[in-house]
């Protein structure tokens, strides 16, 4: 309950900060288009633009529930202030955007500010969008405008307290979001710009890259520098350091390859990242995809952060039992050696998924198995069984131990404890 | 995967090659040795709980896949991921995965044709009887439609969208007829299973699991190509010519 302590004090000497930050504020002046709307159909350039915007936003997959109707909403969104539900963003006039303009999806977007001025919790990534020009908004909106009205009200939000008042959001806007535009930098090129502009804004890759604090803000979200995902038990690893997930050293094509297709001949994405790849970024045009590794690979190498330094250690017995179940049940695949098998089975040792700190990746994928996206350069993934059902919480944490520190791999071996914390919904 | 995999067939060492073959691995043993560009060789995320080639799992629990119809192993899998089935496992894992591959997967599967174990024989008894009765005739009192008249007079399901009912676990039968009872399960609408269980008692539903669960599959038994009769219902995912009154419905 730290939290609790923290936000009331808060909550009592911001109260000035909250009346002013409530106030209505119109949006900047309205382009033509804003009134034009739903006087005539967009133009066809217009709208594709705008399907292609939503792709880079990744938006759809948010607005549409499993099996459920695109874009019409009530997805889960399960974090650690509550689960949020997400909006109907289809022309419907009662419970979605049909009596919206353009101008209030731009302060959606830019202010996060639903139409009747109330805040909208950051789950929606306007912290991200806010860097989103007008003119992508516009496009965004006359793409959103030719949906099918589906009419699906929304979810009330299930929030624990004090998340759940308008009041504890104010104070966090006031502490944590100011509206902005992206700036290019005229010292860098015209592609790096072009990057920054979709990893900062639509890409909103620092939704989950960033480190959190307890209030649920990211902290320097342009360094990337890594964050546990709340209540998904996925480690989203730090851009900026070559032990996780930097990109700096590698050659340009392996990077717009992962982006693209998910899969380079030595990495492949898993998880959040694998549904990011799948319903986002393999749509991206050749020069977006450029621009974007050309963004990442400038993107300040930091060294990563100090491992926890965990005092576990295996004893004989362990540490044979750990070898006998990776030749039993990872061997096949992954090689005696970890050395993997091609492009088809990624090699273990020496693989920086495997060592990373919080373990969580290693042991989500062990415990839940998965498969690359299917994207169009790799349409029929190979497939990695979930061990959840088979092996026993012992067994995981011994076999992953195994992984961490064989060969040339020398991370800390994990515990059982570390198993319960990531298994999630995972058995 | 096509541009990284074309026509290159991928070997491990031999040395890798024997060890594979003495390895304990629950799918080892009619798994390829060689790590190849086959459909077998990607669906081995699945045989692990589904039985080597898709024959049955190792327990009660995990049903058998293999020769099921193509279409309605399609729909399962888009069912598990989509979210109208619940198991956490399965629907994680076809996450990102699109309709195309998983009809190859539902295709590849369905091509299998592997024999089925025998059934131990049990005596008669009360709710044997009164399963069979259901299963091949239903209750026309209350309106309730023989099995047979859609999963076909061989139970062996009908092409390309109604599954076997034969060759499966009674635990996993009498699971999956409770999770539509529940809401839990749900397929495609018009979603005919879930009004047809409405009807089924727990006792009813005990006792048509069991009798299904003691009939043995005959050698080369295949889902039937077509209905003997339309269905009596409308049924979700099944072609609209298969129904009573066909596609005018
Ligand atoms: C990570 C998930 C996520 C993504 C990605 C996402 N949204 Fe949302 N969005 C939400 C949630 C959650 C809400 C509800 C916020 C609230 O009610 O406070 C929301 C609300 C909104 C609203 C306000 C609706 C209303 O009725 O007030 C708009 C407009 C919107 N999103 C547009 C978009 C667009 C456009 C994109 C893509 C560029 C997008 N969203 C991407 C989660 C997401
Ligand atoms: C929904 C959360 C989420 C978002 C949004 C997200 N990522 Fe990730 N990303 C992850 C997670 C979790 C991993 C670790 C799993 C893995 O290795 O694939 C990851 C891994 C990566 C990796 C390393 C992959 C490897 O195999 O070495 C790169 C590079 C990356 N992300 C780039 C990006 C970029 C660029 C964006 C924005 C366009 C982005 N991510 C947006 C969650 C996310
Ligand atoms: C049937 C083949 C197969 C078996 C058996 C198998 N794996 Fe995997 N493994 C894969 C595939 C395919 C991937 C890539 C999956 C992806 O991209 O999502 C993978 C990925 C991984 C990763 C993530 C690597 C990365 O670069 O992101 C780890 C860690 C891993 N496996 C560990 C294990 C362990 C430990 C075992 C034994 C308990 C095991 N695997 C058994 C096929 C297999
Ligand atoms: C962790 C074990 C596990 C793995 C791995 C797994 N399954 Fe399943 N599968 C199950 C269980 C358990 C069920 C029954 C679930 C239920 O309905 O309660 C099931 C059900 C199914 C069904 C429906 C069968 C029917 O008769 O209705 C199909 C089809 C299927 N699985 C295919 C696959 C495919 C293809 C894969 C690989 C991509 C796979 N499964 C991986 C455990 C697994
Ligand atoms: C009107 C046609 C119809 C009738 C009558 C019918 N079924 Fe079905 N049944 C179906 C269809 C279609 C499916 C496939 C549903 C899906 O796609 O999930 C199915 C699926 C099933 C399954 C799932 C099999 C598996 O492998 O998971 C079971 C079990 C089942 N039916 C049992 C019964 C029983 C018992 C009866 C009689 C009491 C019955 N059905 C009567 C049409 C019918």
């Amino acid at each position: 309950m730290k939290r609790v302590v923290l936000i009331v004090p808060l909550v009592a000497l911001l109260a000035a900060l909250v009346w002013w930050s409530t106030r209505h504020n119109p949006g900047p002046d309205t382009p033509a288009i804003a009134n034009a709307s739903r006087v005539a159909a967009p133009p066809a350039e217009l709208v594709a633009r705008g399907e292609y915007l939503a792709r880079a936003g990744n938006c759809m997959a948010c607005h549409s529930a499993r099996g459920g109707t695109p874009w019409a909403g009530g997805r889960a969104i399960d974090t650690t202030f509550g689960t949020f539900y997400t909006s109907n963003l289809t022309p419907d006039p009662d419970t979605g955007l049909g009596r919206w303009t353009a101008t209030d999806f731009w302060r959606a977007l830019h202010e996060g500010r639903s139409r009747d001025g109330r805040l909208l919790y950051p789950a929606f990534p306007y912290t991200s969008y806010t860097h989103v020009t007008r003119e992508d908004s516009d496009a965004l909106w006359a793409y959103l405008q030719t949906l099918p009205a589906t009419q699906q009200a929304s979810r009330p939000h299930v929030l624990r307290f004090p998340y759940d008042s308008q009041t504890a959001l104010a104070v966090w806007r006031a502490l944590y979001f100011k509206p902005a535009v992206f700036q290019a930098d005229a010292s860098q090129s015209a592609a790096w710009n072009r990057g920054a502009y979709l990893v900062q804004g639509l890409g909103h890759c620092s939704a989950c890259h960033a480190p959190r604090n307890a209030l649920g803000a990211s902290e320097d979200a342009d360094k990337l520098a890594g964050g546990l995902m709340a209540g998904q038990n996925w480690y989203a690893p730090s851009l900026g350091s070559p032990h996780e997930a930097g990109v700096q050293g590698w050659e340009r094509d392996d990077v717009i390859a992962l982006l693209r297709d998910g899969i380079t001949h030595d990495a492949s994405v898993a998880g959040p990242m694998a549904e990011v790849v799948y319903g986002s970024t393999q749509y991206l045009s050749a020069s977006d995809l450029d621009a974007m590794a050309t963004y990442l690979q400038a993107l300040p190498a930091a060294p990563s952060a100090p491992a926890t330094g965990r005092a576990i250690t295996l004893d004989d017995a362990q540490r044979a039992r750990a070898a006998r179940l990776y030749a039993d049940h990872c061997a096949n695949c992954h090689g005696e050696q970890g050395e993997g098998s091609g492009p088809i089975y990624p090699a273990l040792d020496g693989n920086r998924a495997v060592t990373l700190d919080p373990p969580a990746n290693p042991l989500r994928i062990v415990l839940g198995g998965g498969f690359a996206p299917a994207t169009q350069g790799n349409p029929r993934p190979f497939g990695m069984p979930p061990f959840a059902a088979s092996l026993s919480d012992e067994d995981i944490a011994l076999v992953v131990s195994h992984i961490r520190g064989s060969w040339s791999n020398a991370a800390s071996p994990v515990s059982v404890i570390d198993v319960q914390r990531y298994r999630g919904n995972l058995r | 995967m096509k541009r990284l995999f074309e026509s290159r067939p991928f070997r491990l060492p031999m040395q890798r090659l024997l060890l594979t073959c003495c390895a304990l691995f629950s799918f080892s043993a009619l798994a390829a040795p060689l790590v190849e560009d086959t459909m077998a060789q990607r669906v081995l995320a699945c045989t692990g709980c589904h039985g080597a080639e898709g024959r049955a799992g190792p327990d009660g629990y995990y049903p058998r896949i293999a020769g099921k119809p193509a279409g309605y192993l399609h729909n399962q899998l888009l069912n598990f991921r989509d979210g109208r089935r619940q198991y956490p496992l399965m629907s994680e894992l076809l996450q990102t995965l699109g309709d195309d591959y998983l009809r190859d997967m539902a295709d590849h599967f369905a091509a299998l044709d592997l024999p089925y174990p025998a059934v131990r024989a049990t005596g008669p008894n009360a709710a044997l009887t009164r399963g069979e009765e259901l299963v091949r005739k239903g209750d026309a009192a209350r309106d309730l439609p023989a099995c047979a008249s859609c999963h076909g007079d061989a139970l062996m399901g009908v092409a390309p969208a109604i599954p076997g009912l034969i060759g499966l676990p009674r635990d996993y039968l009498a699971a999956q007829l409770s999770a539509w009872k529940s809401g839990i399960r749900q397929a495609h609408t018009p979603d005919c299973m879930a009004q047809i269980v409405k009807q089924l008692s727990a006792v009813d539903i005990s006792a048509v699991s069991q009798w299904l669960a003691a009939q043995t599959v005959p050698a080369g038994a295949r889902p039937a190509a077509m209905p003997a009769r339309d269905l009596p219902l409308r049924c979700g995912g099944v072609p609209a010519s298969q129904t009573a009154g066909g596609a005018a419905r």
